[in-house]
């Protein structure tokens, strides 16, 4: 059948199953949106910025186990979604993103909305393609899938001329590809499964690390029975978070920068860890130096050679998909049962950590406290709503009070730390779970920089609650300031906020403003409960100078935290 | 340490600026890179020369093997190798110098491929130890042009690089 290129794209999506398509229509990619006009196969979002295309495309494929898939034009639409791209590369999430070019006899004549958009987006993807024949589309949005959601997954850009759109070839879309110069490992090194295996069974004082490759790679079940056969302690990575169940008695709470004081301090002082999908990252465990000065035992399972012994080395590295390399673990843990006494003396040291309740705070009756706005919105919500989070205070405490059960519940920006992704991202997810509370916990700073995004919500009826912890302050620049810089809040407090209900209000959504504690747990019933099909505007007036403990200060060491109990 | 790192990868536009893109992102020295297509013309072969501790050539090598034109990678200077460079230096070459430029020329081994009432043009290939010291040995005064291509290597014996 011959086919334009415009028709060509449209088709691959449709081979792909691509159920949204989140962009932003312009000159490069008018006759990809003719073709799109078309059909009903692949459903149009229109958003109201091309970062916020990305970042929908990302909270779809993070909240969903699919690739997420954007449009954008030439020029400025390509640069505005760089944000989104660099996003997803930090965090390794699967996504297709299709730009428009200008035609190709204009390329490098510095055209109207030209730009090199493969040179500038070549750092920030796992690859890209400037297509330069309309025979070559097919076979280069196979592959844009297909290396986006296999090995470590990434954001894979397809550049497309204007011209190509236009030229007609035969189409056949792809049934399979196959690369010579990337074959992702998957299964695990037999002979280092055995060896972790043995250190694990040696182990007197065990931990696991568990990040957001355990997501990644589907493998919360694996994770979950191989740790309960074990009897280890678990603490979750900030991206690693639901995969496994926070309610468990064998969870520790998160690690790192803003972990508890448990997690750290049973991080620091294991003898044999198992990391697994994580990457030692400096807002986990703050300076490798004072990290690696207590010596363990460390097996790290990848799927990306170049995380393992990066920052930190590794005695027992094994590079496989995650969730087989644990299958394969946990067969040859079951087959020897584990004493679990071995590890008794190890957890009466970690139940005495954590009789020092580091997540105790200060309540009040005056004031709503951020903390209490989250853990009132887990009781209202069950625990089992998908929350999005933007940067800043408000995550850590989204992070830390909301206890998440289910892999894939918690969307938050945790490489880049994108201000401005909470919201577009809650409306990727709510878009592949039509039927679940879907919350974005932001602050009144982080909303501002996608608040535009409340009218592609009107416009699709997403029943979004936006949580919003008002303080009147970029807060978490105002903590570093109060902790390192004297007081001095430079540029971080804002005046002159709008009245985020009535901002609501003339999108056509409802908005509540809530000043006081009492009045906390019914304007969350309101939303999630009474208004559950409404967006809701949730503005708590809360705290202004409250902090997010524990913390470890940068360039320190894991153990060295400051506790809310220490002021 | 020095490292030669050898790479076989896809002839694709794109492909050497993801080589150099990553070492100035990721902060990795760059001492010399050349690349030229192979006998199969759809692959190139480049040679990196680098330095670094263990664990920065360690990253450098992980970090070349993820990008995805690359097929395959080695670290020559791991094992037995040979290095070659080549060389063209162009001398001031006037009354006594000229006899004297010859020589050294034939000491290290190398051509006069141009020749004017002033000037020669010396062709030299060797290591890059080997032209450095040729630069050395002559008057530094006498040098008007060098133009270096860069180490180009291959592992001794059974030490094959292909797909
Ligand atoms: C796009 C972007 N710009 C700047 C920053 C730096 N930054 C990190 S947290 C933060 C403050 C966020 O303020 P707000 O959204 O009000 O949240 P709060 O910390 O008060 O909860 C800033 C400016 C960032 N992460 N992203």
């Amino acid at each position: 059948m011959v086919l334009t290129g415009a028709e060509i794209v449209v088709r691959c999506l449709q081979e792909e199953k691509v159920e949204y398509l989140f962009g932003y229509p312009g000159g490069a990619v008018l006759f990809i949106y003719d073709e799109l006009f078309k059909q009903d196969k692949v459903r149009h979002v229109l958003v109201r910025h091309e970062q916020a295309a990305v970042h929908a495309a990302d909270g779809y494929a993070r909240s969903t186990e699919s690739v997420g898939v954007a449009l954008v034009t030439s020029g400025p639409g390509a640069t505005n979604a760089v944000t989104g791209i660099a996003t997803a590369y930090m965090d390794s999430i699967p996504l297709v993103i299709i730009s428009g070019q200008v035609p190709t006899p204009a390329i490098g004549l510095d055209a109207f909305q030209e730009v090199d958009t493969v040179g500038i987006t070549r750092p920030c993807v796992k690859h890209n393609f400037l297509v330069k024949d309309v025979k070559d589309i097919a076979a280069t949005i196979k592959k844009a899938f297909y290396i986006a959601k296999t090995g470590r997954p990434g954001p894979v850009l397809v550049d497309i001329p204007k011209d190509i759109t236009a030229h007609k070839c035969e189409f056949v879309y792809p049934e399979s590809v196959s690369l010579r110069s990337y074959n992702p490992v998957v299964k695990g090194h037999h002979g280092q499964i055995k060896k972790a295996a043995q250190l694990l069974f040696e182990a007197k004082r065990p931990m696991i690390y568990a990040g957001g490759g355990v997501v990644l790679s589907n493998a919360s079940e694996q994770l979950t029975k191989l740790a309960r056969a074990l009897g280890f302690p678990v603490t979750n990575t900030l991206m690693g978070l639901g995969s496994y169940p926070a309610s468990d008695k064998q969870f520790v709470g998160m690690l790192g920068m803003h972990g508890t004081y448990e997690a750290n301090m049973s991080m620091h002082y294991c003898d044999v860890l198992l990391a697994v999908g994580a990457r030692f990252d400096d807002r986990v465990i703050g300076d490798p130096k004072h990290f690696q000065a207590e010596p363990r035992k460390i097996i790290h399972i990848d799927i990306d050679p170049s995380s393992i012994s990066k920052r930190v080395k590794v005695d027992v590295p094994i590079v496989g998909d995650v969730k087989e390399v644990l299958e394969e673990l946990a067969r040859l843990i079951e087959a020897e049962k584990p004493n679990p006494e071995n590890a008794s003396a190890w957890w009466r040291q970690i139940n005495e950590w954590r009789g020092k309740q580091c997540m105790l705070y200060k309540g009040s009756d005056e004031v709503i406290k951020p903390q209490f706005v989250v853990q009132k919105m887990w009781e209202v919500t069950g625990g089992d709503a998908f929350v999005a989070t933007d940067v800043g205070q408000h995550q850590m405490w989204a992070a830390q009070y909301y206890g998440f059960d289910k892999p894939r519940r918690w969307v938050t920006s945790g490489g880049l730390g994108t201000m401005g992704f909470g919201l577009p991202a809650a409306m990727g997810i709510q878009l592949a779970h039509p039927d679940k509370p879907v919350a974005v916990v932001t602050g009144e700073g982080s909303i501002q920089m996608c608040i535009q995004e409340l009218s592609t919500c009107k416009q699709y009826r997403l029943p979004i609650k936006v949580v919003s912890l008002n303080n009147r302050y970029l807060g978490m620049v105002r903590q570093w300031q109060e902790f390192f810089h004297g007081n001095r809040y430079s540029e971080s407090y804002m005046d002159s906020l709008p009245d985020f209900a009535k901002i609501a209000e003339a999108y056509g959504h409802r908005g509540i403003q809530v000043t006081k504690p009492s009045d906390v747990e019914g304007a969350l019933r309101e939303a999630f409960i009474t208004h559950k099909n409404d967006l809701v505007f949730l503005d708590f007036q809360v705290d202004s100078t409250e902090n997010v403990y524990p913390m470890v200060q940068g360039g320190k060491g894991l153990t060295e935290m400051i506790l809310a109990e220490d002021l | 340490m020095r490292h030669v790192i050898s790479l076989l990868l896809e002839n694709e536009s794109g492909a050497l600026s993801r080589v150099s893109g990553l070492f100035s992102a990721r902060g990795y020295n760059i001492e010399s890179l050349t690349v030229a297509p192979t006998e199969d013309a759809s692959m190139s072969r480049m040679t990196i020369v680098t330095s670094g501790s263990d664990e920065v050539i360690e990253q450098i090598t992980k970090q070349l093997n993820k990008l995805i034109e690359v097929v395959k990678v080695v670290d020559l200077s791991e094992a037995a190798y040979i290095e070659r460079e080549l060389m063209l230096i162009k001398v001031r070459a006037v009354a006594k110098d000229r006899e004297e430029l010859k020589r050294m020329a034939d000491i290290f081994r190398g051509r006069v491929v141009d020749v004017t009432d002033s000037t020669y043009v010396i062709e030299l290939t060797g290591t890059q130890d080997k032209l450095d010291s040729f630069i050395n040995a002559i008057d530094r005064a006498l040098i008007l042009e060098t133009v270096r291509s860069g180490v180009t290597g291959v592992g001794r014996g059974d030490r094959i690089l292909k797909v």
